[in-house]
């Protein structure tokens, strides 16, 4: 059974309390300014945005304890601002200034900061999330390791390995899908065969899908996964059918007119904003401002420096 | 007599396991009553089974668990059943375990040991024969260690984890069941002593003697036969060769080796290797760089040929380096000046 995926949704989204709503805000107008920047030269290298995706971490915050692992991938920087809400350090990160998270040696992908651990070759962080949940486990019963990955990821075989030794294990292992039915250009009817629920039931492992894009809703569903996979020690697959509004990295959306139309028509952004105009336009102008202030302030300062006793 | 060199690894992981809570062995085939695919690991499971775990058939997702247990600050050791099987390990190895060390700006201790049996002369065919350390030669973060015959390898895994560096352990299977040298004595001829700040590198040398015609590099797989090779050199052929014999392969410990070949004037590498990228040649590009002055002949490498390695004896023997080609390397060598 697959979720209509043509129209935009009909029911109007749950209004947000203010610090998600500002959260969801912020992440979108700091991925926003790096387009930016990017479009006036002033970014070295690249980045992924995950514009029309931040409502997955900000749905999983609160769901979260600082003692959870949290494993992101190339689109990281909601998972990473929904974790910390520290929007310097992670500009800094991928300008190269002081106070970049990793000294600008990571970049936007590798991303290393407590618990939390970015890497940019995909799938490979599954079974790294395995052994730590492994470890978890043994050690400290109740927390759980978190992978975000995408729907294109699930071509790596990485990910069976990962999944059938947390299987076996009985490893509190959580993937967390963002399935935005597209793996750079290619759409996913076109490189995944059959689906991702069947493939994580042939490992015996449980999976959800959920459709909304709306924070409360999302956090609704997710709520009781996440208890199951403290409590039982077990790995889960959720599956959010999401939908990237931006391109894959800075200009690359070789994607036909219509089908980034039907993206946008699913942007919580607008919805949201249409909504609840009033709590919308007073939060969207305050993190629009935030952001532009961080980015005066962090491109101000001096390049980041790795030190020698910093190079492993 | 002293202990094969199998029982001096299944003896180490022993040690390491009742020092180390935080150490998880796992691998393919690990657990008893197997032990192993060459017994490596007898006996380990029984006294540590929470530790001690036999996996599925998921070499890269092995590795990359090992590398989430040492990322959560624990240590862990895998087996490679064979090393040519570590081929599906190179992410996690290229690109996580080892870029983990330094690419988040600062230091990650990652203790983490792959080991990786090696190596032909058994018989086991094309992929289950080859010498793959050169394939991981010059990756940042990551160091590269050979069992050799005089190394305890307590000693060598300890300290590959202490390093917080991952490493690869390449152990020779002919290796196995051949037993360690101890007390400094090699035979009625040849004494050895560990040289170098850490005694990384064994140095196989006749009594008392302390110029040598020859410096012979090896690599701990070949250690036995460069002895042998030594030996036949000076009873036959009045060449006086000395052999040393590094634990870690990379990064090349040049400020010990390079003093006794800098005396010497003469080098020869031997590896059991293919030709091409061979870490010989990494080692004589240092020697050639460092030593030029000093040197009375280039540095000769000695490899297997640039093939396949093929499964019966007759022509394996064709393919992989032989104990007369080393020793026609050290000869040439010799009377080339
Ligand atoms: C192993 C690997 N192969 C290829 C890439 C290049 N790459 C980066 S993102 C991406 C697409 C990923 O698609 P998906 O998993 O659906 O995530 P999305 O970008 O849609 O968030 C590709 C091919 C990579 N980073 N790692
Ligand atoms: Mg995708």
């Amino acid at each position: 059974m697959t979720a209509t995926r043509t129209e935009a949704p009909t029911i109007a989204p749950t209004r947000l309390a203010d610090a998600d709503l500002d959260l969801l805000l912020l992440i979108r107008h700091f991925e926003l300014a790096l387009l930016d920047m990017f479009g006036r030269g002033e970014l070295h290298g690249t980045t992924h945005t995950c514009l029309g995706q931040e409502y997955v971490p900000v749905a999983l915050r609160p769901l979260l304890t600082d003692d959870d692992f949290v494993f992101s991938n190339h689109r990281g920087h909601g998972h990473y601002l929904a974790r910390f809400a520290d929007p310097h350090g992670l500009l800094a990160e991928v300008m190269g200034r002081e106070g970049a998270v990793c000294q600008g040696v990571g970049g936007s992908q590798h991303i290393l900061r407590d618990r939390y651990l970015s890497t940019g070759v995909q799938g490979e962080s599954v079974p790294v999330a395995a052994g730590v949940a492994l470890h978890l486990k043994r050690t400290e019963p109740g927390r759980l390791a978190l992978v975000y990955l995408g729907d294109g990821t699930w071509g790596e075989g990485a990910v069976y390995e990962a999944l059938n030794m947390a299987a076996l294990w009985g490893l509190p292992l959580l993937l967390v899908v963002e399935n935005n039915g597209i793996a750079q250009s290619t759409p996913t009817v076109a490189q995944l065969a059959g689906s991702i629920g069947g493939r994580a039931r042939a490992f015996g492992v449980d999976h959800l899908r959920v459709t909304s894009t709306d924070t409360e809703v999302v956090r609704a569903a997710l709520t009781p996964v996440l208890r199951r996979v403290r409590e039982r020690s077990t790995p889960y697959v959720v599956e959010l059918l999401t939908h990237r509004v931006g391109p894959h990295s800075k200009g690359d959306d070789s994607r036909r007119p219509e089908e980034i139309a039907h993206a946008r028509a699913h942007d919580w952004y607008a919805r949201y904003a249409q909504a609840y105009p009033e709590q919308f336009g007073v939060h969207d102008e305050r993190q629009r401002a935030y952001v532009a202030q961080v980015v005066a302030d962090v491109a101000g300062r001096p390049a980041s420096r790795w030190a020698e006793a910093d190079r492993g | 007599m002293a202990e094969r060199v199998v029982e001096n690894l299944n003896q180490a992981l022993h040690a390491l396991l009742a020092d180390d809570p935080a150490l998880t062995v796992l691998g393919e085939d690990l657990v008893d009553p197997y032990g192993g695919a060459f017994k490596v690991t007898r006996g380990l499971s029984a006294r540590w089974p929470d530790r001690v775990l036999s996996t599925p058939l998921s070499e890269g997702g092995i590795v990359g668990v090992a590398g989430g247990l040492a990322l959560a600050g624990q240590s862990a050791i895998v087996e490679i059943m064979f090393s040519d099987f570590v081929a599906l390990a190179f992410d996690q190895i290229l690109n996580f375990a080892s870029k983990s060390t330094a690419m988040y700006g600062r230091r990650v201790p990652m203790r983490l040991v792959v080991r990786c049996p090696s190596g032909g002369n058994r018989g086991y065919g094309p992929t289950h024969s080859q010498s793959p350390l050169k394939h991981f030669v010059g990756i940042p973060g990551l160091s590269l260690h050979e069992v050799s015959p005089f190394h305890d390898n307590r000693a060598v895994l300890a300290g590959m984890l202490a390093t917080g560096r991952p490493g690869l352990l390449f152990e020779d299977k002919v290796l196995y069941t051949s037993r360690m040298y101890a007390d400094g004595v090699v035979d009625e001829l040849f004494r050895y002593d560990l040289i170098g700040p850490d005694g990384d590198v064994a140095r196989v040398r006749v009594d008392e003697e302390e110029q040598a015609d020859c410096v012979l590099v090896v690599p701990g797989g070949l250690a036995a036969r460069a002895v042998a090779v030594a030996r036949e050199l000076l009873l036959r052929d009045d060449i006086v060769c000395q052999v040393l014999v590094p634990s870690r392969l990379w990064p090349l410990d040049t400020d010990t080796l390079l003093p006794p070949i800098a005396r010497a004037g003469r080098v020869v590498v031997a590896e059991e290797s293919t030709a091409g990228g061979t870490w010989g040649a990494e080692l004589a590009q240092v020697v050639h760089r460092r030593l030029w002055g000093a040197l009375r002949a280039p540095v000769r490498l000695v490899h297997s040929a640039d093939s396949v390695i093929p499964t019966a004896a007759h022509l394996e023997r064709t393919v992989l380096v032989q104990d007369t080609d080393i020793r026609q390397a050290v000869k040439e060598v010799v009377s080339g000046d």
